[in-house]
């Protein structure tokens, strides 16, 4: 067992922040967050650039023009992503773009779709998603700047063009300002194409283990943030982080991250849906109860706007209601404990 | 221990209905929460239709222009006035609550004369100028520097998070005038002022908050001159003086929302029945404990206004075990709403939403939860201080 980043892990790791700093710094997030109220569009030269230093196309293989890396190396991408609040569906491009022929894993039951989602390997397309399935709450993000909407429903995936939301799909005032959301009406139902039958479970798992990813990145930043925050403002005649009451806060904050930290990494080894619920479940909590507590030792500042500590406790929310949530990652690990069989660690 | 109120008390309480039955319908729209000036005409209106009813400043002392009731009687008014739906104090919480109370407590006759009756009234909005950007939790450490000049103060410095001075007319002003230093406790040198928001040098600039609106500015001051008079208590004093002011903050000052607490509750639970979410058990049990929050709340209220109604001052420690209690419950009814409305709780159109966003300052305002925690350990428990 060698369970710890190997070295072109952490290069990767490094590239992602590197070109995250570079090309979407704060003031950037500032923009979409100060300039657009909740119809912020998402920046398509960024996208692009994240496509041609292989973000989307992370795990394709490489005679498919990919990177030929797996879930492990895409976790730690997504979270740099979600460490910078970078907007947008970063989670189903990614899967769509490994939708095509081709790029089925030998001996699955799925049925490839006819044909990959044009331009979203490469960034040029984004794709946003759609779940269909019981208790998903039928919200889409970002749908004005997509090309393409990833549906799941039942057991299958297909690829519809955003236009084909047009109707159906309102916008709502998002609680987020950088990820503007679209409900979706009830009623709608996706109608069977060429998608990939049988896909669905596969592809929420690995969203949801994504998600779970960018939630880890958000959370451990605000870790950094209060704990920065704490060193350097000073109350009573010493920094606030003197206080066990502010130490602990951060001591706590410090706990979550960690712990969420040591799951996500082994769900994406194992790729197995009880440890991608632990992961999704510790996860959110993690990001959001970090986020708060964030808030908290920043005093009335974090109660501002021009704070970016509201940012990560909304972005936290919306991420925590994608995909798997609480309740449902809950009821999978509880059921676990009744599957006979050897201790299930 | 008896939780029946007299004949009295329940007369009070069915005059006021029915008033309250009266007028209610006669008031106009609730205004744009992001208005302010719409906000504070709409709050000044309804503390007028008080005043002219004889409710307004009903537990001040009547040389202070209130009718005397007793702590119940008040209470009795918070409960009625939020069940009925009527308007919340809004602009004048801090004229009615802090300011006014400092005055009718420390001010002369001829200052009380002079600033209460325009708060009762609703004619003057008064706004509070204590936090500073270097003194928060360590208020004491305030800078904002006055400096005597003949019947002058010359006032310099920075206020931060002075909720809606933009539409204030005074403010609760607290001033350095004796410096810091090896003879002088920080604590020592402070002192209490009325500081008129239009005076020359006096510049406000809203702040956003976290749910986007203005709700709190920066004010700077400029080499603003106060004059003398408008000084309560004595020079140096105004540390005493602040204190009695919060603790009033901390006594009877949430009432009125314990009771709306509950009311959002129950319409959290009608709609967890509406939209099928009631079927959860652990939602149905979250709720159920929330509901005992409430009463606690409630209960310690009770009790703290009739402590203080026996010992005839005002509220005692009860006050930081409510306002620590009420801080936390309050962010957990909202947490537990965005569980009632699912995808919903994404839509910052929804009043919950905003009121979410909203709660989340309840655990730093008005001392943060850190420092209520400190002052439970250390003033009621007696703890050693911490360093
Ligand atoms: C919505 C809102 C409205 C407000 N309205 C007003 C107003 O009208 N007028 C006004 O004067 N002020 C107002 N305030 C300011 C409020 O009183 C202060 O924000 C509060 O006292 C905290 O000060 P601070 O923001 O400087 O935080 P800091 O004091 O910097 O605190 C930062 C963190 O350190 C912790 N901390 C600090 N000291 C200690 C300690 N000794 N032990 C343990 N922990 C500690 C705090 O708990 C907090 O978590 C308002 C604030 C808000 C959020």
């Amino acid at each position: 067992m060698d369970f710890q980043l190997d070295d072109d892990q952490r290069a990767l790791r490094d590239g992602m922040r590197d070109l995250l700093e570079r090309r979407f710094p704060r003031t950037r997030l500032r923009t979409v967050v100060d300039g657009h109220g909740d119809t912020a569009p998402l920046d398509r030269a960024l996208w692009r650039e994240l496509g041609t230093a292989g973000f989307f196309a992370l795990r394709l293989p490489e005679a498919a023009g990919g990177v030929g890396l797996g879930l492990p190396e895409a976790v730690l991408a997504m979270e740099e992503a979600g460490r910078t609040l970078l907007p947008g569906p970063l989670v189903a491009t990614q899967l769509a773009a490994g939708l095509g022929a081709g790029n089925t894993v030998e001996g699955s039951a799925e049925v490839a779709a006819a044909n990959a989602v044009e331009g979203a390997a490469e960034g040029a397309a984004v794709v946003t998603a759609l779940d269909l399935g019981p208790g998903a709450d039928r919200l889409v993000e970002h749908l004005a700047s997509a090309d393409a909407v990833l549906v799941l429903s039942g057991e299958d995936a297909e690829v519809l063009p955003a236009a084909a939301l047009a109707d159906p799909a309102r916008p709502i005032r998002s609680v987020d300002p950088a990820t503007p959301l679209h409900r979706v009406h009830p009623a709608f139902e996706a109608v069977a194409g060429t998608g990939a039958v049988g896909a669905a479970a596969r592809l929420r798992r690995e969203a949801a283990l994504l998600t779970a990813a960018q939630q880890l990145g958000s959370a451990s930043r605000t870790v950094r943030m209060a704990v920065d925050h704490a060193t350097a403002r000073t109350q009573f005649g010493r920094p606030i982080g003197a206080f066990q009451a502010v130490q602990h806060l951060c001591a706590r904050m410090l706990v979550r991250a960690e712990s969420a930290r040591s799951v996500v990494y082994a769900a994406a080894v194992t790729e197995e849906a009880r440890d991608i619920a632990a992961a999704k479940l510790l996860a959110d909590e993690a990001a959001v109860h970090n986020a708060r507590d964030c808030l908290q030792v920043h005093g009335g500042m974090g109660f501002t706007w021009e704070a970016d500590v509201h940012l990560h406790l909304k972005r936290a929310w919306v991420r925590a209601g994608q995909w798997q949530t609480a309740a449902a990652a809950e009821e999978e690990l509880a059921a676990g404990l009744l599957l006979t069989g050897e201790t299930g660690l | 221990m008896d939780l029946a109120f007299t004949q009295d008390e329940e007369d009070f309480r069915h005059g006021l209905r029915a008033w309250l039955a009266d007028v209610l319908p006669t008031l106009p729209d609730r205004p744009d929460p992001a208005d302010w000036p719409a906000r504070r005409a709409y709050d000044c209106g309804w503390q007028r239709m008080l005043y002219d009813a004889g409710y307004a400043g009903l537990h001040w002392p009547k040389d202070a222009g209130g009718r005397g009731a007793t702590p119940t009687q008040h209470l009795i008014f918070l409960e009625e006035t939020e069940r009925a739906g009527a308007p919340y104090v809004g602009a004048n919480f801090v004229g009615l609550l802090h300011a006014g109370p400092t005055i009718a407590a420390e001010g002369t006759p001829a200052q009380r004369a002079r600033w209460l009756p325009p708060i009762l009234r609703g004619d003057q909005v008064w706004c509070q100028g204590f936090s500073e950007p270097d003194a928060g939790s360590d208020l004491a450490s305030l800078r904002t520097r006055a400096e005597r000049d003949g019947d002058s103060y010359v006032v310099s410095g920075s206020k931060i998070w002075t909720s809606h001075a933009e539409v204030a007319d005074w403010c609760e002003l607290l001033v350095r005038t004796t410096p810091m230093g090896p003879g002088t406790p920080k604590h020592r040198g402070i002192t209490w002022l009325a500081l008129p928001m239009d005076a020359p040098g006096v510049t406000v600039r809203p702040l956003r908050t976290l749910a986007g609106t203005a709700e709190f500015a920066e004010v700077f001051l400029d080499e603003v001159r106060v004059p003398v008079d408008h000084r309560i208590g004595a020079e140096n004093d105004g540390w005493r003086v602040t204190m009695v002011t919060l603790s009033f903050e901390r006594g009877t000052a949430f009432v009125g929302e314990v009771i709306a607490c509950r009311r959002v509750l129950e319409a959290l639970a009608r709609t967890a029945k509406a939209n099928g979410r009631w079927d959860d058990p652990v939602l149905r049990r979250r709720l159920g404990r929330i509901a005992a929050a409430c009463a606690a709340l409630w209960r310690l209220t009770q009790w703290n206004v009739s402590e203080a109604q026996r010992t005839g001052g005002v509220p005692g420690v009860g006050g930081s075990v409510f306002k620590l209690r009420f801080s936390e419950v309050r962010q957990e009814l909202y947490e537990a709403a965005a569980e009632v409305l699912g995808p919903d709780a994404l839509d910052a159109g929804h009043e919950w939403v905003a009121d979410r966003l909203s709660s989340l300052s309840y655990t730093i305002a008005a001392g943060t939860s850190q420092i209520q925690r400190n002052i439970v350990a250390e003033r009621i428990l007696g703890l050693p201080k911490g360093r």
